[in-house]
């Protein structure tokens, strides 16, 4: 099969596990090449849906680089009986794969302001592509800043590349657990706490959000508190995927379907719903 | 579309008469085309709509009682062939099936390979299909034709069909089409549309092309001209359905309405009736929502993956891990109402009501989506409504 031409969304495509790597005892980074063809382009923020064959299929965020068109990179953490056989795969397993789907970060349009990068939990993975893309391209914006929680020490993704980016001079990186252990020399707290702890304009300011709904609200507010415009500010929403194309209404969230109009969604668009509940 | 069997039309727009045993010649003529004939049949106490090769199959005399949360056939004191508002089935289950397999999976020796459902074989004609169900169907073209991804499986289905619609003689208790704007004459989105002219010793059935197809059909039926009587005993017909509606919808700023009384205690009252059973959903002629299952054989070898009709009324429905976002009846009540009057206009440019009646009529404890509308119009700034300028204050 060409890669170049698209198969039919709603049909899976055999791509082959090549390499697996443990982030924490439930979360597995995959990465994946197709049988056929050769990965085609991603923008940060979209997601795939991944089959396990015979027992279902997910949606899971592309967490590689975008740079990198040799595979993609799929985090996953086993909650069900679908992530649970995804996160289980090893070298050589083959799964299904459909998309990518869904909109993107908008990390062309933030060039010229700083950007802040917030993840909370799992939510780190769909961010990732974008502080690939942004620190691959950080001339083009001002100050860059990371800002991530999670419940404890044991569950922080990406231990190396954290390192790494706490290092570099071109950006800030700030971390938080909710509750620490005897090895946690960090920050505690949430994460809305860590968004006095680093430096931005906030008349200029981009802030990209990924996490739990109520960490999203909870952030959002506290960009409010500091200045940050709410149409500079996007979120990515999860809802229930079945079909990721808008035709099984699953993903529903007030006029938008998430799975083609999000899952990043500007939160001027949906600041009313966000504030509802069970919309 | 099927081949024309006559000459080239010339019937487009024209009104011709046919009598009543000549339906069967129509019924003979899609079936030489190719076509599997589907239309109502008087069913286990209801209207319900299978296939069709005699016109003495169809409902003569039959008409139905509908109004909240009731349904029952009646004898006519005519033998009226189309007689009857909606049932509880529409055209939808022919064109978006209830259960459909989108592909099948069988393993190799690296990894799997999947075999998409091969397209639908047989092509459809549909006759009876009401004003209301024109438009349910248009709506669920923009659905599942309209954007970016097309559905393959209804796409095909849809384009082979063929429509013969019938203008309302008869409306039903819980009918509001007149309000909504989609009936009850058939306007477009047919091929022939017919208005039954019965009385005395007449029966007879005004016939109106409305493609090249259904005029290239028409023009090879025992039809005769039709006069200025005809034509206005038929619009007749139509009016008096359209003033004898069973219900109205206020449609004004009906939009804006829902979308910002999320919080309306309305929403309580309903959930407080409501049994979330989903019945609403499954007789809507536009709720489009599925769901899939994956299965396998025993041996592992093979899998498949199966679409079904789902509603946004189950807990499932909206679950993700951790909880389902909408997991008290009240939500999912409003999200229903919400999207169905609302939404569906951001998102697919219509309203996703046709005025049809049938989630009232089919409805356990007959709620009535007219009355809910209103009781939020009623009293809009009723305690708890319109979200302000608390954005992101959780």
């Amino acid at each position: 099969m060409n890669a170049s031409v698209a198969p039919d969304p709603m049909l899976p495509q055999p791509w082959r596990v090549q390499a697996v790597r443990r982030e924490t005892a439930d979360v597995v980074s995959l990465d994946l090449v197709p049988l056929a063809g050769a990965p085609m382009p991603f923008k940060p923020g979209q997601f795939n849906m991944l089959y396990a064959f015979g027992i279902g299929e997910v949606p899971v965020s592309l967490s590689g680089d975008p740079a990198d068109a040799s595979r993609f990179v799929h985090t996953v953490r086993a909650v069900g009986a679908v992530s649970g056989a995804i996160a289980a795969a090893t070298p050589g397993t083959v799964l299904g794969l459909r998309g990518p789907f869904g909109s993107a970060w908008p990390v062309a349009a933030a060039a010229g302001h700083d950007i802040l990068i917030i993840a909370g939990g799992l939510g780190l993975a769909p961010l990732r592509p974008a502080i690939y893309h942004v620190l691959a391209n950080s001339e083009r914006f001002g100050r860059i800043a990371v800002l991530y929680g999670s419940r404890g020490p044991a569950e922080l993704l990406f231990h190396d590349e954290l390192a790494r980016w706490r290092g570099r001079l071109d950006m800030e990186v700030e971390i938080t657990v909710d509750h620490a252990d005897p090895s946690w020399h960090g920050r505690v707290g949430v994460v809305p706490g860590l968004i006095d702890k680093v430096a931005f304009d906030p008349k200029n300011t981009v802030a990209l959000v990924c996490g739990p709904e109520v960490m999203i609200r909870f952030t959002v507010a506290g960009l409010r508190a500091a200045g940050v415009a709410d149409d500079h500010v996007h979120v990515s929403m999860e809802r229930n995927m079945k079909c990721a194309v808008g035709l099984c209404g699953h993903c529903q969230f007030g006029p938008d379907f998430v799975c083609k109009d999000g899952a990043v969604l500007a939160y001027d668009r949906i600041a009313a719903r966000l504030a509802a509940r069970e919309i | 579309m099927p081949e024309p069997r006559t000459q080239p039309s010339v019937l487009l727009g024209a009104r011709v008469l046919l009598p009543r045993p000549a339906l069967q010649d129509l019924i003979d003529a899609l079936a030489a085309c190719g076509f599997e004939v589907i239309g109502p049949r008087a069913r286990d106490g209801a209207i319900v709509y299978d296939r069709l090769r005699r016109i003495e199959e169809l409902p003569a005399g039959w008409t139905d009682r509908q109004d909240g949360g009731t349904y029952g056939l009646e004898r006519r004191s005519d033998a009226a062939l189309f007689g009857y508002a909606v049932g509880p089935h529409s055209w939808k289950q022919f064109l978006h099936p209830p259960q459909e397999r989108l592909w099948r999976a069988r393993r190799r020796e690296d990894g799997f390979a999947i075999e998409p459902e091969p397209a639908p074989p047989s092509r459809l004609a549909f006759i009876g299909v009401r004003a209301c169900e024109l438009h349910a169907i248009a709506i669920q073209d923009r659905v599942f034709m309209g954007g970016a991804h097309k559905d393959t499986g209804y796409e095909a289905r849809r384009r082979g069909a063929f429509v013969v619609a019938v203008n309302c003689g008869t409306a039903g208790g819980t009918c509001f089409c007149a309000s909504m704007e989609t009936g009850p004459r058939a306007e477009a989105g047919f091929d022939l549309a017919l208005t039954e002219l019965i009385g005395g010793t007449r029966h007879d059935f005004l016939m109106e092309a409305g493609s090249e197809a259904g005029a290239a059909l028409l023009a090879g039926l025992p039809t005769r001209p039709a006069g200025a009587a005809d034509i206005a005993a038929a619009e007749a017909v139509v009016a008096r359905t359209a003033a004898s509606m069973g219900r109205t919808m206020d449609t004004v700023g009906l939009k804006s309405l829902l979308q910002d009384h999320p919080e309306h205690p309305r929403w309580d009252e309903v959930a407080s009736r409501c049994l979330a059973c989903a019945n609403c959903t499954m007789v809507c002629p536009t709720c489009f929502c599925t769901t899939v299952t994956d299965h396998t054989d025993l041996a592992g070898q093979e899998a498949e993956r199966v679409r079904h009709w789902d509603s946004c009324f189950t807990a499932d429905f909206s679950y993700i891990h951790g909880g389902s976002v909408r997991s008290s009846t009240k939500s999912r009540y409003r999200q229903w109402m919400t999207h169905k009057l609302a939404h569906w206009i951001d998102q697919f440019g219509t309203s996703g009501c046709v005025g049809c009646g049938r989630c009232i009529t089919w409805c356990p404890v007959g709620i009535d989506i007219t009355a809910e509308a209103a009781a939020i119009r009623a009293d809009p700034a009723a305690h708890g409504t319109k979200r302000g300028t608390s954005h992101g204050n959780p």
